[in-house]
């Protein structure tokens, strides 16, 4: 049975639609990642949850009481913002005692719980510190023990780390989650960086313009993207744009080429396709003479060293694509060189596309 | 070095020309008969007419100016009127002497527009004791600048109150009075108690509405100071810098139980 849901939330502001029906139902315990571009809504559905703002429509139900005419301070939730929301005026100590304090807790039971959250955050060496003393990581921890200081019943994250470096971010991120699973949390967690939320999400819901574009598993979300949009924000995508020709064969065409994707078997003649293809299932060889079934011709563009894997745009055919292949395999591709990309035609995967849509909505580059 | 020059040229040059003149004689030579006489009539009761209008205006000023800075400056206020805010805080602020004393007389004189209004509807503020040429008078006048002083220096860091502070605090249980009372005051209270202690010397220093309302029957310090560089009792310029010195006594003192409060109320901060 769900613990958390959202039923049909709708906010409009003036004429923006922030929210435009969202329906989310999440198990007890459960941790799941709200992803999607800047001004998708997110941070607008979780302010709904932690009740800092009011739906226009829908209701928002906890463990099967609706509360979505709760006030905030009753609705026992944990936030944590994205940075600078510690109280400046009191130590990480006071920061974390708060809402403790607030709900009457004697002193000692206090005392004995901020020692364990802050231990449990490994922050327990910086307890007397002011915020202004504490790194940007150390802030969001300390806002994390004073979130889950009230035992709350939901917790709720908005980018808690985009304010963070890189190395800091990955670290606490895992730290998010070993806490979230070892006090088995409910959570909901706002991201616009695609491999946080699959990296430590129960279940990820792609949110844009107002909407769940699709809701899954972080391995149903990369395998079997459902439509355009989350094909090419959830990890890199080659998106070739096909009709299909022979939906008995599977077979589609490209710019002039026939593919054979078995995707496509079952799909109307005529019909307009998306086909998708991971960099890392594309098989690049150097070109030899005639040409190789299912496979573009091309020159590599450039090379990007990605450590283990590298990664390789090739563009030929009228079409560029990208390709990740083994670093040791790529140093006999250099920058110039012809190379052949097979098309594997069990590895691809299919998305229709409407009959005269615009096509694709256009990602701001800073979203990926 | 140019700047340092500036400011011993203009600003201990004559403080320390009235720091010695507080202490010379009359004719010549050193004497403490000066600073001596400020504790007696009339000096002494000057002193305590200008500080209990400064402490009065300083704390009514301070205290309204808050609440009235934050009902403008919270989220929900529509913008206009904020911008109108700030623009009518900063004239005012500036407004003062002939022009204020002028503008009080023709509201809240004996014949002033709000006097006979009031007087119209039933109620004599002058049967109840109020008399705008009176210290209640300038306290009022004051009043005028001293309100938008305090909104323009205490705007910013009303403004600086971090709505994730507020909600934060929600979140956690707190009510809106215990999120002011363990959060908003504590964080505002340093600039509250600098903006108080500026509003006191505004206020003490002040002459030229107080001068023109009251026409000298209120004695303020800065008065008699003025009384004796105009000419009429001029007898003994060296009174008038023990005064003046007085003056610098007083905020001296002041500046003492200030800084420790401060520091106090800051230690969070960087
Ligand atoms: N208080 C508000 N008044 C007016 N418009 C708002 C308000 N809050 C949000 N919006 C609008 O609603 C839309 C969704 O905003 P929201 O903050 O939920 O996006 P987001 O997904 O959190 O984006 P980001 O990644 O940039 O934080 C945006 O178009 C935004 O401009
Ligand atoms: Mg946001």
């Amino acid at each position: 049975m769900a613990y958390l849901e959202l039923q049909e939330l709708h906010r409009d502001f003036g004429t923006v639609k922030a929210l435009n029906g969202i329906d989310i139902a999440l198990g007890e315990g459960e941790f799941l990642s709200l992803l999607g571009p800047s001004g998708c809504g997110k941070t607008t559905a979780l302010r709904l949850v932690a009740g800092f703002d009011r739906p226009d429509q829908g209701r928002i139900v906890v463990d099967g009481k609706d509360v979505t005419r709760v006030s905030p301070n009753r609705r026992d939730m944990g936030m944590v913002f994205q940075a600078y929301s510690l109280f400046p005026n009191m130590t990480a100590r006071q920061n974390v005692e708060f809402g403790l304090k607030i709900r009457g807790r004697d002193k000692a039971e206090r005392r004995k719980r901020v020692d364990d959250l802050l231990e449990l955050v490994g922050l327990t060496h910086a307890a007397d510190r002011y915020p202004h003393q504490l790194s940007g990581g150390m802030q969001q921890r300390v806002a994390l023990a004073r979130a889950l200081a009230i035992e709350p019943r939901v917790l709720l994250l908005d980018e808690p780390l985009s304010a963070l470096d890189a190395k800091v971010r990955v670290q606490l991120r895992e730290e998010i989650r070993r806490i979230q699973l070892e006090l088995g949390i409910t959570t909901l967690y706002v991201t616009h960086d695609q491999e946080e939320a699959l990296a430590i999400s129960d279940h990820v819901a792609v949110m844009y313009g107002g909407v769940i574009e699709q809701m899954g598993t972080p391995a149903e979300m990369y395998t079997a993207p459902a439509t355009p949009f989350v094909a090419e924000f959830i990890g890199t995508m080659n998106r070739l744009e096909a009709i299909v020709l022979d939906g008995v064969e599977g077979d589609v065409e490209h710019s002039g080429l026939r593919l054979r994707v078995d995707a496509a078997r079952g799909r109307r003649n005529g019909e307009r396709v998306l086909v998708l293809i991971r960099p890392e299932s594309l098989e690049l060889e150097a070109a030899t003479n005639g040409a190789a079934p299912n496979s573009f011709t091309g020159e590599v563009l450039t090379q990007t060293f990605l450590g283990p894997v590298t990664r390789l745009k090739v563009s030929g055919s009228g079409t560029n694509l990208i390709a990740d292949l083994s670093t040791a395999r790529a140093a006999a591709l250099p920058v110039g060189a012809r190379v052949v990309a097979k098309i594997p035609s069990e590895g691809a995967k299919l998305i229709s596309l409407p009959d005269d849509g615009p096509g694709l909505p256009v990602l701001d580059p800073d979203d990926q | 070095m140019p700047f340092f020059a500036y400011t011993v040229a203009f600003l201990f040059l004559p403080a320390g020309a009235i720091l010695v003149g507080a202490f010379e004689g009359k004719t010549s030579g050193w004497t403490l008969s000066n600073v001596r006489l400020l504790f007696h009539h009339p000096y002494i009761d000057a002193y305590k007419t200008s500080i209990e209008i400064s402490l009065v205006t300083a704390l009514v000023g301070g205290v309204a100016g808050l609440f009235i800075a934050y009902a403008a400056l919270r989220d929900g206020t529509p913008g206009w009127v904020r911008s109108v805010f700030t623009t009518f805080s900063g004239v005012a602020a500036n407004f003062g002497g002939i022009p204020l004393a002028f503008a009080f007389i023709a509201t809240a004189g004996p014949l002033g527009i709000v006097t006979v209004f009031l007087r119209n509807h039933g109620f004599d503020p002058s049967a109840h004791g109020f008399n705008l040429f009176s210290k209640t008078g300038v306290e009022l006048a004051y009043l005028y600048f001293q309100l938008p002083l305090m909104i323009l220096v205490i705007s910013p860091a009303i403004d600086g109150l971090r709505r994730e502070w507020r909600e934060a605090a929600a979140n956690l249980g707190a009510k809106q009075w215990q999120f002011w009372w363990h959060v908003g005051l504590p964080v505002l209270m340093p600039s509250i108690l600098g903006a108080t202690i500026l509003l006191f010397g505004n206020a003490f220093a002040a002459y030229a509405t107080a001068y023109s309302l009251t026409s000298g029957t209120v004695n303020i310090v800065p008065i008699l100071i003025g009384a004796y560089y105009s000419g009429n009792v001029l007898d003994n310029p060296h009174l008038a810098q023990a005064m003046a010195f007085g003056m610098f006594v007083v905020l001296a003192v002041m500046m003492v139980l200030y800084v420790p409060l401060q520091r106090r109320a800051a230690r969070w901060a960087k």
